[in-house]
């Protein structure tokens, strides 16, 4: 009876991995398929990118109204994270500066570059985890570019990347100096990070399947530069202050500016 | 020489009786003794391990260590941050395995109650599928069905070592075997409450999983109305663990009625039946806190541990009707009606 029933068991917890594994396999599968298929037969290759009349896209991110304060980190949690700073690390929540420049926007090309296949670049990216926070808090990443997540901490970190179309992934660092390299095979925005030991680590990284992003600075400004002259759609996304699109017309050598206004969330 | 063993159908529930005819003198003596003190242990010892469980899950710390059956390749890992609760829980897991495995053989080799026997090493085995669920819930990154499965098993498991607490008891040996007129039989009355309980915290345990705790912001009201707008899966399955507390509290008031009015001169009865008052009212009043703070963590772990004691309460309240009460042929209705009558 009870071999019986330990049989049941586990044939149903079995059950219910494969059903796991084989829906989230099948689906990021089928999503790269259906995406690609429709361009080749359909439109015909769109010519290469002439660096002799690419167009240029620069611009600001603003964040009207005043931003809510940023909360200190209580990184008590973790003596060895607590101990790597002398004045307490705010959250990055809403970083802005003068003016209202308002920093960690990712904006992107969102559509418009028709079929244009874009290599990955062989430059590596990094995520580094310093000071037990995530360096950088956003970034822009080409699908099959290689990420190099680095623990420069004396603690452990776990990185946990949580994509909704790529293939999620949990990896343990126990220690200082160790790297793991990931790439990730479809286009997403954003795919979020975080560590699960110490809870006020997160960061974004935009996935594209083109080289046309950039994140703003401390000034607010971003550049895209290298752009085939057409009309594109231009998205500015900010973690907690929502996306925003625009439509813009490039000509040839053309530098076009573009101004985002965010409101502060009341 | 077999228990006899009467299933009811209708409940789905097995009511287990004793028999005195079974057991050799010598066994008799060893019940309510060390083995019973040990298993009562081991009970407490689960409920705590569901504390450590839900504080896993009240702080999203069920990823903190990436691996299992080790800890970051290690035994014994620094407890910072979020695998002091991830690894502790852990720690607390494999403690109850121990005394779980200790019971099971204990049982085993001093029990001449074959279905005692064969209970105890089905503890094992569910302590041990217990173990695996947690380690899957871990490297397939907290899949809902099995995280689900993980929380169901642990109640499961709780109610199975409080059985086994209580057959080594020596009230086992005590049963009155007192005539119950009642229509339906107390024993039906708390296995409906005890059913109801269980499913209310499987409905509870899929909320926590799929991130649905805060789904409908406002309590004691759903977006300000009595119906929320069932627009989502997440406020779908708020919703029904609402709707179906009102049925739980509906089937648990029903049991505490039944026990008033025929069984209110016996403390074996009321006390479990003010037990069950008590916490019925922390429970919502729980509920309604983890709305109201944002799903702070102490609230929602203590939903999920009073939840258990519920359990175990209307648990026991089943198995007690099962030993001591004999239902009889009458037609006495017990509900509220006779109450105000």
């Amino acid at each position: 009876m009870i071999n019986r029933f330990l049989a049941v068991l586990y044939t149903l917890a079995f059950a219910v991995l494969m059903g796991c594994g084989g829906g989230g396999e099948t689906g990021g599968g089928g999503e790269g398929a259906s995406s690609s298929a429709p361009a080749a037969t359909t439109q015909p290759a769109p010519p290469p990118v002439d660096p002799a009349t690419a167009a240029t896209l620069t611009g600001t991110a603003r964040l009207e109204g005043t931003a809510s304060a940023q909360q200190a980190i209580q990184m008590g949690a973790d003596p060895v994270c607590a101990k790597l700073h002398a004045s307490p690390v705010t959250t990055e929540f809403v970083v802005a500066g003068e003016n209202g420049a308002l920093a960690n926007v990712f904006v992107y090309v969102k559509d418009g570059l028709g079929g244009r296949k874009f290599p990955a670049p062989s430059e590596v990216v990094l995520l580094d985890q310093q000071g037990c926070t995530y360096h950088p808090h956003v970034f822009g990443i080409m699908v099959g570019q290689e990420l190099e997540i680095l623990n420069s901490d004396d603690t452990l970190h776990n990185i946990h990347a949580m994509p909704t179309k790529n293939q999620q992934f949990n990896i343990g660092q126990p220690i200082k100096g160790l790297s793991t390299k990931r790439t990730f095979d479809a286009p997403e925005v954003m795919v979020p990070f975080k560590c699960d030991v110490h809870k006020w680590m997160n960061s974004y990284a935009g996935v594209l399947d083109h080289p046309y992003f950039g994140v703003t600075g401390d000034t607010g400004s971003f550049q895209i530069g290298n752009l085939p002259p057409g009309d594109y759609v231009v998205e500015a996304w900010h973690e907690t202050l929502g996306a925003q699109t625009q439509n813009v017309t490039v000509g040839e050598r053309e530098t076009k500016e573009l101004s985002f206004t965010f409101t502060a969330s009341q | 020489m077999s228990p006899r063993v009467c299933s009811s159908l209708t409940m789905g529930a097995q009511f287990i009786h004793p028999d005195v005819s079974e057991s050799t003198s010598s066994t008799l003596s060893t019940r309510g003794g060390w083995l019973h003190r040990f298993a009562a242990f081991t009970a407490a010892c689960t409920w705590i391990l569901i504390w450590a469980g839900g504080l896993v899950t009240s702080t999203e710390s069920g990823l903190a260590v990436p691996d299992w059956p080790l800890s970051y390749g290690m035994l014994m890992p620094p407890m910072v941050g979020g695998i002091l609760y991830e690894h502790g829980h852990r720690m607390v897991a494999t403690f109850v395995g121990l005394l779980t495995t200790i019971l099971a053989v204990w049982l085993w080799r001093s029990e001449s109650r074959l279905w005692m026997r064969r209970l105890g090493a089905a503890a094992l085995a569910m302590v041990i599928t217990q173990g695996v669920l947690g380690g899957i819930t871990v490297i397939f990154l907290l899949p809902t069905p099995v995280s689900v499965a993980h929380a169901t098993l642990a109640q499961s498991f709780f109610c199975l070592v409080v059985l086994l607490a209580f057959a080594t008891s020596g009230e086992w040996e005590t049963a009155i075997g007192r005539s119950d007129r009642a229509r339906p039989p107390l024993r039906v009355v708390a296995a409906i409450a005890t059913a109801a309980v269980y499913l209310q915290l499987i409905l509870g345990a899929t909320v926590r999983h799929t991130g649905a705790a805060l789904a409908i912001p406002d309590f004691p009201l759903a977006f300000g109305g009595l119906i929320p707008p069932l627009d989502s899966a997440a406020v779908s399955i708020h919703f029904a663990h609402r709707l179906f507390a009102l049925a739980v509290a509906g089937s648990l008031a029903w049991l505490v009625v039944c026990i008033w009015q025929r069984h209110r001169d016996d403390p074996r009865f009321v006390r479990p039946a003010i037990a069950i008052c008590c916490l019925v009212v922390l429970q919502i009043l729980l509920g309604g806190t983890i709305v109201w703070t944002a799903r702070a963590v102490f609230p929602a772990t203590a939903h999920v541990a009073t939840g258990a004691l519920l359990l175990a309460s209307s648990w026991l309240v089943t198995l007690r009707a099962s030993i001591h009460l004999t239902p009889s042929a009458g037609t006495e209705m017990c509900s509220v009606a006779l109450v105000e009558t």
